[in-house]
């Protein structure tokens, strides 16, 4: 058991680890002045540049190079944003902290309705009811995400606001109003993620209900004439979430994919326009400091999820 | 003789052995046929869409956004291009990077699958910490920051996707591969000298050839989607055509504040009903080769107390 814990913890480690050496190689080694050297950014001051360079190691071989990166990033310096001259971690924990509520509301809301929908449908196996409600999730599984998120754009232009976070003309709000207005402004970037991350998880749902629901034990437990709604909430539910949460911790990736395109249509100010914007100024430092945020989020969750799944069933650890 | 069995026998009712013959019940099964046919239909127009395309797709042919008319049925682009010519176009360029990244992601997948799941011990540990490595990376941010690293272009598109996509692939075939090393024929094979590479290649691939089918047409939707993403974010070649520049020309040039829905919507159902062709085949391969999928002890009314009846449709 402990060795079980200390191997996924052991696993994450690494994974960051290699991601940050991923993160150096694919910019330091790669020909291209403008990709390799932190200290290139247009309208910089001398000064500011020097400094860089003697942070970063700039003349000396690849290898220290590496290791002042390696020390440089402990202290949290990803270097400065080629397009604002301020230091890229700071843009980008502001960032960050746009797209965690935005995300978070979106999934959880994506999550409870792709199992309610998967229950239902893999309950009514084979009837009408599960033939519509697979068919709208394959549907919007198949729709790309900014297909939907324009589509919405246009379906409620002028009704919802489709720009950014906040209403940029309103001054002295009170706190609920803000809350609101805040509220209105994440109702279709929501929405938008929902779409397409219901889908899935309804799927996933659908079949992990279904294998489960062909068990003895359910058999059992119906010949000993347990209501229908313990057996499909207390009995089948359980089994069917273990792979489901596996499935769901995998599919993290695309609700980065998701919330990237899904911030880039609505101008959400978040870490994926952060993300976009770089690659279009060229913007490398950003570029890499994206990267890193968001592949050690996504590995410290996939490491939660570990854990929530060794919580559930103990066997794994065997 | 044989064909006059066969065809008494009712092919709907009877399931053939093996995964060859469980890959044929699922193929004749009516969500797989319809999957096929779109899949089909979709490969026949791209292969003649040079020759169906009715306006040129670099020379306008019509006023700025345009909307559908007699003339130009899909309207016209930012540009004043035939919408209906550039998503021909487009469906060519996209189902060719769509086709090629997925038969690149499975076959470093099978590869990495069938070595760790035969080999097992320490080729086994570290091609699965490999593997587990870019499972767990977000990919579209790491396509992102290579397609941005490398410069955009088609080439580098497909590569990207392919070299990234491959994980679950590898984990599938090698779960397979363990328990076929496992059966009997394989032991015998092995008992009588035959190598490892005949072993592979002559009694173990073989068999994985339904699922690598499935797994592929299931990476294809992948793949498109990745396309069409990473050419929103405006990594793609911007020359070329495809149905994810097509949505992102129309993003970035005011389609939206136009009302020219036209420019979007007919790219965006070119993408979902592919993918929902790619969906419906691949699925009932994998539900065809997972026979834990073929019963279920709950009926799907609420039940009452009824007579026993036997294993028809509303079965027990």
């Amino acid at each position: 058991m402990r060795g079980y814990l200390w191997k996924r913890s052991l696993f994450a480690v690494v994974t960051i680890f290699v991601a940050l050496t991923v993160n150096f190689v694919l910019f330091r080694v790669l020909p291209g002045d403008a990709v390799t050297r932190v200290s290139r950014i247009p309208n910089a001051s001398p000064a500011l540049k020097h400094a860089l360079e003697v942070e970063f190691g700039l003349d000396k071989s690849l290898w220290e190079q590496y290791v002042l990166y390696l020390q440089q990033l402990c202290r949290g310096n990803l270097g400065v944003s080629f397009t604002n001259r301020q230091p890229v971690l700071g843009n980008l924990l502001e960032a960050f902290g746009n797209t965690l509520p935005m995300v978070t509301v979106g999934t959880v809301i994506a999550i409870a309705v792709g199992v309610a929908v998967g229950v239902y449908a893999a309950v009514r196996r084979n009837t009408l009811g599960d033939h519509v409600s697979t068919g709208v999730a394959v549907a919007f599984y198949a729709f790309p995400t900014q297909f939907l998120g324009m589509m919405l754009l246009i379906l409620f232009a002028g009704v919802l606001p489709s720009v950014g976070m906040s209403d940029p003309f309103a001054v002295a709000m009170s706190p609920s109003e803000q809350f609101a207005d805040v509220v209105r402004h994440m109702t279709l970037p929501v929405l938008t993620l929902v779409l397409t991350l219901y889908a899935e998880n309804a799927l996933i749902v659908r079949s992990a209900m279904l294998e489960t629901l062909g068990e003895d034990y359910i058999l059992t437990a119906r010949a000993k004439g347990l209501s229908r709604r313990r057996i499909i909430w207390r009995y089948a539910l359980r089994n069917a979430a273990l792979p489901t949460i596996t499935q769901v911790a995998l599919s993290l990736g695309a609700v980065v994919s998701g919330s990237i395109l899904v911030e880039v249509i609505f101008s959400w100010p978040g870490i994926g326009r952060a993300l976009y914007d770089a690659v279009l100024q060229r913007d490398y430092p950003m570029l890499q400091g994206g990267f890193l945020v968001i592949t050690v989020t996504v590995v410290v969750l996939n490491y939660l999820a570990d854990l929530l799944y060794f919580r559930l069933d103990p066997r794994v650890a065997q | 003789m044989s064909e006059e069995i066969t065809v008494t026998t009712r092919p709907d009712v009877e399931r053939r052995r093996g995964v060859w013959g469980a890959l044929r019940t699922a193929v004749a099964t009516p969500p797989a046929i319809i999957g096929l046919i779109v899949i089909g239909l979709f490969l026949l127009v791209s292969v003649f869409s040079p020759l169906i395309k009715p306006y040129s797709t670099s020379v306008p042919s019509c006023e700025v956004f345009e909307p559908p008319s007699g003339r130009h049925w899909l309207g016209c682009d930012d540009g004043g291009v035939d919408m209906l010519s550039l998503v021909l176009q487009g469906g060519q360029v996209s189902m060719f990077v769509g086709f090629t990244a997925a038969v690149i992601a499975i076959a470093i997948g099978a590869i990495f699958g069938v070595l760790s799941g035969y080999f097992g011990g320490w080729v086994d540990t570290v091609l699965m910490r490999i593997t587990d490595y870019f499972m767990v990376i977000p990919q579209i941010v790491l396509m992102i920051v290579v397609a941005a690293v490398w410069g955009p272009s088609l080439n580098h598109v497909i590569m990207v996707i392919g070299f990234l996509m491959w994980t679950s692939t590898a984990r599938v075939v090698r779960a397979q591969v363990k328990s076929l090393r496992e059966r009997v024929y394989v032991r015998r094979a092995v008992s009588i000298g035959a190598s490892h590479t005949r072993i592979i290649l002559t009694h173990i691939v073989p068999q994985l050839g339904p699922l690598l089918i499935a797994n592929t047409v299931l990476a294809i939707t992948l793949a498109i989607f990745n396309e069409t993403a990473l050419a929103f974010l405006g990594l793609s070649d911007p020359t070329a055509v495809t149905w994810g520049t097509i949505m992102e020309h129309a993003f970035e040039r005011g389609a939206i504040s136009t009302g020219a829905w036209w420019a979007i919507v007919p790219a965006g159902l070119c993408v979902a009903a592919l993918i929902v062709g790619c969906y419906l085949v691949g699925n009932s391969i994998e539900d065809g080769l997972n026979p834990r999928l073929r019963s279920s002890y709950l009926s799907t009314k609420s039940w009452r107390m009824r007579p026993l009846v036997g294993r028809g449709g509303d079965a027990l």
